[in-house]
């Protein structure tokens, strides 16, 4: 094996996991309490350290020192395992995510492989797991409940997702995630797929089987990394219980910041297939000098906080869906509106290709 | 009686919710952006900005015993704010003033008279019963200590929040 590919790939592995998704994950819980805090005309944490900043720390610290118990009905180890297969899907599909273009000639991408995005949505269904096992473990009236409603959920709208994106691949031709963003580079990002050639009707004809496809797939996200409106299972603790009712300290922690990871996750998997990924008009990639390289990183960024703002606008926006509307929903209208959106691009396809 | 609820139809763009959807968007979104532009002014930063100057008259603090203009204390330890208090929260040991003292004529006091703020529900029981106006709750209501002791006032912290009361009735003065 290349020690030159192995030495960049743990530091792109070290740099991208623990410099930059962790922190994010923590910060994205203090963005979400400040952007809460805004819509509802108040402000948010703002004592600890210059504007509150510091307020993931001390929830940290007090996460860590809160009593971490084991209830005696509970099995110990699926009690103790399904935290972390909540977390592990989110962190592990960041790998085939291109945040960057290269930098200094290290393409910026951990893993790229060439069945991206399947990769992506086999990582996804394992999200499953971590709930209903956390669900079944507790041996509770209330997180058994809230573990197969959301189970359940989470299956009906991963059919959607699946078939919401095929559209794009249609277009692009292969299924690896940096052909995706090199098309959109030289086409147009697909969310208005006639910048750059203004002229084609096609293209403009094109626009709206791409933004169905990017609503569809941005609600299946929504619904499957269990956010508003689609948050029942976590909404029952309001009401009653949830799936991590019976869980403490680290523990929950982990459920909490692995909801936060996933919605990074999902958002990074938007950016890179509706929104050109890493690419700026008028930026050029990192192979012309590493300060644009730099940059790339930093505009991937930026988009993905952009669309992370937009999941908590909607959190606060929205009523929250029932149950039968929520599977009525994924079943019956995502589902046939993916479908028929598949057979108009392909209709689409060979005129713009010519 | 039966009504019928009107259930109107929605014609097709009610019924796609995108136009609902982004409407309520739309609004969240002005919420957003007056607090950032600072056209908010809805949060009071507590120890800062406190609201002590609009507390009514009425307002229900922390109670205190009041001496009259004559410096006299003007409890008579008859126990009725003791016996009154919903969470037994005042304690009172009478004692007898000696003959020879100014107010000889009142013939008790409170010797000691401990109101432990833990349990104060600052309900103002104690000052509508007392028959002789001597407790009477304050507008302080920020009452710390680090420890179950510290929080139990004593009848010098009494006297000290109380200060003298002008305006009560003087029943045991000599009459004219």
């Amino acid at each position: 094996m290349d020690s030159f590919f192995v030495i960049t790939s743990l530091l792109k592995i070290v740099g991208i996991l623990f410099i930059v998704i962790l922190p994010m994950v923590s910060y994205a819980v203090y963005a979400e309490r400040k952007v809460s805090a805004a819509i509802q005309d108040r402000l948010g944490p703002n004592r600890v350290g210059p504007a509150g900043l510091l307020q993931p720390i001390a929830d940290m610290f007090k996460l860590l020192l809160k009593e971490d118990f084991t209830p005696r009905a509970a099995n110990t180890f699926y009690y103790w395992l399904a935290p972390c297969l909540a977390v592990m899907p989110a962190i592990i599909t960041i790998a085939v995510v291109p945040f960057g273009s290269t930098l200094f000639g290290v393409p910026m991408v951990i893993a790229d492989v060439n069945v991206g995005i399947l990769f992506v949505f086999a990582i996804a269904s394992l999200g499953v797991y971590g709930i209903v096992i956390g669900g079944w473990a507790s041996n509770s009236k209330y997180p058994f409940l809230g573990g197969i409603r959301s189970s359940a959920q989470m299956l009906s709208y991963e059919l959607s997702l699946g078939l919401a994106v095929i559209p794009v691949f249609l277009l692009v031709g292969n299924l690896r995630l940096t052909s995706v963003v090199r098309y959109q580079i030289e086409h147009g990002w697909f969310i208005a797929p006639f910048i750059g050639d203004w002229t084609n009707p096609w293209k403009w004809l094109l626009a709206i089987p791409m933004i169905v496809s990017f609503l569809v797939f941005t609600i299946a996200i929504f619904a499957e990394t269990n956010r508003l409106p689609f948050d029942l299972p976590e909404a029952e603790q309001e009401l009653a219980g949830g799936y991590n009712t019976e869980y403490s300290s680290m523990k929950f922690s982990l459920y909490f910041l692995g909801e936060y990871a996933a919605m990074i996750t999902g958002s990074a998997v938007i950016v890179t297939l509706f929104f050109g990924g890493w690419h700026f008009p008028a930026i050029p990639d990192g192979s012309h000098g590493w300060i644009f390289g730099l940059i790339n990183i930093a505009v991937f960024f930026a988009k993905v906080a952009i669309i992370i703002f937009f999941f908590m606008w909607v959190r606060w926006t929205l009523p929250r869906f029932r149950y039968d509307q929520l599977m009525r929903l994924g079943w019956l209208f995502f589902f046939e509106i993916a479908l028929v959106n598949i057979f108009i691009v392909a209709a689409i396809l060979p005129f713009i290709q010519s | 009686m039966t009504i019928t609820v009107p259930r109107p139809k929605l014609n097709w763009r009610e019924r796609l919710y995108l136009p609902a959807i982004v409407a309520g968007l739309a609004i969240t979104f002005k919420h957003f952006k007056n607090l950032l532009l600072g056209r908010t002014k809805v949060t009071m930063q507590y120890p800062e900005q406190k609201w002590d100057t609009n507390l009514p008259d009425y307002y229900r603090g922390a109670p205190a015993l009041v001496r009259d203009e004559d410096g006299r204390v003007r409890c008579v330890a008859c126990q009725l704010c003791e016996f009154i208090c919903p969470p037994r929260a005042i304690k009172i040991i009478p004692g007898e003033i000696p003959s020879e003292d100014r107010f000889a004529k009142v013939e008790k006091y409170p010797e000691a008279f401990d109101i432990d703020m833990i349990r104060c529900i600052f309900c103002g029981m104690c000052e509508e019963v007392c028959p002789e106006q001597a407790i009477f709750l304050r507008k302080d209501y920020a009452i710390t200590g680090y420890t179950r002791a510290d929080m139990v006032h004593h009848k010098e912290k009494l006297l000290e929040i109380g200060g003298v009361m002008h305006g009560v009735v003087l029943k045991w003065n000599k009459k004219k």
